[in-house]
């Protein structure tokens, strides 16, 4: 049962119950005029409390398109939390109008802390470097629609992997499936945080930790491509040394299955060249595309709107 | 050669390692005693090659896991009539609030002063805990 649950990390939910949710998202993938009005009524708060366009954009999109209303904003200055507003006490406020919340803050954590004041679902959408549970939801889905399975595949995520925040929930999501490995290809100083391997090692996950795409791109079912993320550097010189390391070219492309997929978060600034774009392989539009269906049928689920319910509506069940 | 008279009751803190008698010191409020503490710092050890040792002639009751925070590896004696009755190792908590600081400058604890620190043990073996809301692990003893 998901109705009323929290969504702060991409493991609160089993496999289970993210499976409900992917089953759903193809229902809607399937005939999406039929759950219009699935929300009516309902209405969404997004606090972002740093830029954002996608994500933002895929929840307002994904609420509107189940017929349920948005409000919020999308930088703190223009909201209450200039004033020095905290958490707890927007969270508190919003809650008396919103009948469902998504937070985006730098803070990493501070999700966690809104859902201990919140009396309606939280959807965290992104903390600072450390999760992004929708985006990898929306990961998830993207793998089970062109690969049909979320188990036995090589996963290599390149590029930030130390404050790339949806490699991190991606790592943690796909590590509860049977057979999956990880190649994690970055330069030394941006390699994925001590907590994310002590996990995968705890559940005796293989992973190897290598700097070059090149050699081990042709080992892939899965390249998961990240942007080296200006606003997480303390200081500009390391992001100008490290933002180019790591781009994906047509000459890298040819060392790769003919299979593999290669999937981005998005928004990309050069890490992949353009003229990948057009390759079979590249999945990272569609992607966004199958984040808007994710959201709509995480938001439905949170807050109770089956579609048995609308079905039962259709007959005048009450 | 430095002489520290024997306690009659109270309890004896050993093999600290040094450098963490003092944390311990503080963090057990013992700057505020009443009756005799003594605070050894560097004493030759077998074991350890230096070590910190505390002694409390009074039979104050503390928290013993916290101390295993500061350093799972110290010897708490009870002393009674100059004898000890009782060794006791302390075992490391599975949960501590507002014992530990989120030493993550990116985690919400950071900037939210109301929000305890909450950390739960991962690793026991490794004395390692996670911070609730950031995930950030803490090692004990290793700063």
């Amino acid at each position: 049962m998901l109705k009323g649950r929290h969504l702060l990390d991409p493991t609160d939910f089993s496999p289970g119950e993210l499976d409900e949710i992917f089953d759903f998202a193809d229902q809607i993938i399937q005939s999406p005029a039929q759950f219009n009005h699935l929300c009516d009524s309902s209405i969404l708060a997004t606090l972002f409390y740093e830029p954002s366009t996608r994500t933002r954009f895929s929840f307002e999109a994904a609420m509107l398109r189940l017929g349920g209303n948005v409000v919020g904003f999308s930088e703190p200055s223009s909201s209450s939390v200039a004033k020095g507003e905290s958490v707890a006490d927007t969270i508190r406020t919003v809650a008396c109008y919103a009948d469902i919340i998504v937070m985006r803050h730098p803070k990493e954590g501070a999700p966690r802390i809104a859902s201990a004041y919140s009396p309606v679902p939280v959807i965290n959408a992104g903390d600072g470097g450390h999760l992004h549970p929708t985006q990898t939801l929306t990961d998830l889905l993207t793998i089970r629609s062109v690969k049909h399975r979320l188990t036995g595949l090589t996963v290599g995520c390149c590029g930030d992997l130390k404050f790339g925040r949806t490699v991190h929930s991606l790592l943690k999501a796909t590590s509860r499936y049977p057979g999956n490995r990880f190649v994690l290809i970055s330069p030394k100083e941006l390699r994925v945080p001590d907590y994310v391997t002590a996990d995968l090692t705890a559940k005796g996950i293989a992973y190897q930790e290598v700097e070059r795409l090149d050699e081990v791109i042709g080992d892939l079912d899965i390249l998961y491509m990240t942007r080296v993320q200006k606003e997480r550097f303390f200081n500009e010189d390391d992001y100008v040394r490290l933002k180019d390391v790591y781009i994906l070219n047509a000459e890298k492309m040819r060392l790769a299955r003919k299979d593999m997929i290669v999937m981005h978060p998005l928004p990309r600034v050069g890490e992949i060249a353009y003229d990948i774009d057009d390759d079979p392989r590249a999945y990272y539009f569609k992607q966004a595309k199958f984040g808007m269906y994710a959201r709509m049928a995480l938001i439905s689920k949170l807050l109770g709107k089956e579609p048995l319910a609308l079905d039962e509506r259709a007959r005048g069940v009450s | 050669m430095l002489t520290i008279t024997s306690i009659r009751n109270g309890i004896v803190i050993d093999h600290i390692r040094a450098g963490f008698g003092i944390r311990m010191f503080y963090q057990l409020g013992l700057d505020k005693a009443d009756y005799s503490v003594a605070l050894i710092m560097n004493a030759a050890s077998t074991r350890l090659g230096r070590k910190d040792i505390i002694k409390i002639e009074n039979n104050v009751d503390f928290d013993v896991t916290m101390l295993a925070l500061i350093d799972p590896n110290v010897t708490i004696n009870i002393i009674e009539d100059e004898h000890i009755v009782r060794k006791v190792k302390p075992e490391l908590p599975e949960r501590v609030e507002d014992i530990i600081t989120c030493k993550n400058p990116r985690c919400i604890t950071s900037v939210e002063k109301y929000v305890p620190h909450v950390f739960t043990l991962v690793n026991r073996e490794l004395g390692q805990y996670r911070c609730q809301y950031c995930d950030e692990i803490y090692t004990v003893g290793q700063d």
